[in-house]
């Protein structure tokens, strides 16, 4: 056993890694996306319910203490909004307490944004960076498969989710195995959609999952056609979750409305809304859409490795 | 005991559940990027040994179990009562039958066993590793054999039956590993 001061990660991976990155910046290269850099530092924070922080001392004397960014959407979106175009970061986030073999509290993301982009574009341009991944790391793929997020649970558990009650949902989560405090029916979707239905996903597919509840839209628009849903989604591989997307919300006002209603549900734990942002959105956000893909476990489905350490140099208990 | 919140779970740490003592023997966290975090833990029965998976909230709480394990002198048993002295402190516990259960056979006057108590009372008792104990009854076997590739049953002076190879004899004193009941080898004098 190595000594836990010398690195768990073989040279030959932190290579594969580092091509890694240099295939995503090649790609994006070729589309003509800027790469660009924000701040990881912010008195701002994000104020999404199921997402904590960490914080620092302020930076300034308006606030009482800076944020962590735990993803670089909003000066991306402060940035699109200064009329910059297509733009891409990979930088380091933070999220408190996620801790698992899929979870390390600092992270690599890679987050882009195409202008005039709808989400079923984007969808189709995270499908062509990810074949030229695969490609590059020789990985075989079946073509993708789209669903939405009411047909997964059709499909895999036979629920329709429109229709039945929030006791049935509790009682099927009972059933399989779930045995914590009563759930509310996004937490009752988490649980299933997380533990049921993702590991049914097809293994050598891309999976992206469409028309997320409009309850959990966090920053996608509402879907038009059918104010339910939203038009979020996400793609999956082999069984893992690796990225996130939306078409934006570029309405100012209802962005605003948004982060005040985390806000509430936060009560004492309130976090500083980005003003910036929201006068950002103010002055016009173009139409466009945005994704986020977790770099670590993209290189974990693309190396065969199943625990995040594997792929780090150091993980966080160990910085 | 204290209300613990999941998100601190660790390995190793007790929990009371339906008054029941479970031993936390794997932690893991499901969380979705935009949704709820779950905690998944495997937990062990104390006193059955049943092994079971749960999954709550990350932000629930559970209540833990005020267990501890300490090293405990074996003194004797009355067929219903063990009794175990503190080798430090001499203090006396009894154990009662349940707690000690099929390991009653591997207890010889003076070993040292591991207690797991909860709220202070004996719930498993554990042997030492190998013990030595004289064999009283086993067939003579074949003359001669001194392979050990055959086997037959013996009588321990506890009680126990293990197997043992042909070549060993009534009055030989063996030693035997108690987590699996299986002979380990003859102990010269």
């Amino acid at each position: 056993m190595k000594q836990s001061y010398l690195s768990q990660c073989s040279l030959p991976l932190l290579k594969q890694r580092a091509f890694l990155l240099q295939k995503i910046r090649q790609y994006f290269e070729s589309e003509t996306v800027l790469e660009v850099e924000t701040p990881i530092l912010s008195s701002a924070g994000n104020t999404d319910i199921h997402i904590d922080s960490f914080t620092s001392q302020a930076i300034n004397r308006d606030s009482d203490k800076s944020y962590l960014r735990t993803s670089p959407e909003f000066p991306l979106k402060r940035l699109i909004c200064s009329g910059v175009g297509d733009v891409f970061e990979i930088g380091k986030v933070f999220r408190y307490g996620e801790v698992s073999r899929t979870h390390n509290i600092e992270f690599t993301l890679l987050e882009w944004y195409r202008l005039g982009f709808d989400y079923l574009q984007l969808i189709r341009d995270v499908e062509s960076l990810f074949f030229s991944l695969f490609d590059a790391f020789n990985v075989n793929y079946e073509s993708s498969q789209t669903l939405t997020f009411f047909q997964s649970f059709q499909n895999v558990l036979a629920i329709n989710i429109e229709e039945i009650t929030l006791q049935e949902l509790n009682q099927i989560c009972i059933a399989n195995d779930y045995s914590g405090s009563v759930l509310s029916k996004d937490e009752a979707l988490d649980y299933l959609f997380a533990c049921q239905i993702q590991p049914q996903l097809a293994k050598d597919s891309l999976t992206f999952i469409t028309h997320y509840p409009a309850s959990q839209a966090a920053l996608s628009q509402i879907d038009l056609d059918n104010p339910q849903y939203s038009l979020r989604f996400e793609v999956f591989y082999q069984g893992q979750e690796l990225g996130n997307g939306y078409q934006e919300l570029t309405d100012a006002k209802e962005l605003l409305h948004r982060f005040e209603k985390d806000n509430s549900k936060r009560g004492a734990n309130a976090i500083r809304i980005d003003e910036n942002l929201i006068h950002a959105m103010n002055v016009g956000m173009p139409a466009c859409s945005g994704v986020a893909v977790g770099i670590d476990r993209l290189l974990m489905v693309l190396l065969g490795i199943e625990d995040i350490s594997g792929v780090l140099s150091f993980n966080a208990c160990n910085s | 005991m204290a209300n613990v919140g999941i998100n601190e779970f660790k390995n190793g740490m007790k929990l009371l559940i339906n008054g029941e003592p479970w031993n936390i023997t794997d932690v893991d966290m499901v969380k979705p990027g935009k949704g709820q975090a779950f905690t998944r833990i495997k937990i062990k029965n104390l006193k059955t040994g049943r092994v079971v998976d749960k999954t709550c909230k990350s932000t629930d709480k559970m209540e833990t179990a005020d267990v501890m394990e300490l090293d405990y002198q074996y003194l004797y048993n009355d067929g219903e009562t063990y009794y175990f002295m503190h080798p430090e402190t001499y203090e006396q516990i009894e154990a009662s039958k349940e707690a000690v259960g099929d390991n009653a056979k591997w207890l010889m006057e003076e070993s040292i066993c591991t207690v797991t108590l909860h709220d202070d009372n004996p719930i498993v008792v554990v042997p030492p590793n190998f013990v030595n104990l004289k064999i009283v009854d086993t067939d003579p076997g074949l003359k001669g054999d001194t392979s050990g590739g055959g086997g037959k049953p013996a009588t321990l002076e506890t009680g126990a039956v293990v197997q043992i190879p042909l070549f060993v004899q009534i009055g030989e004193v063996i030693k035997v590993d108690t987590r699996t009941g299986e002979y380990s080898s003859r102990v010269k004098d």
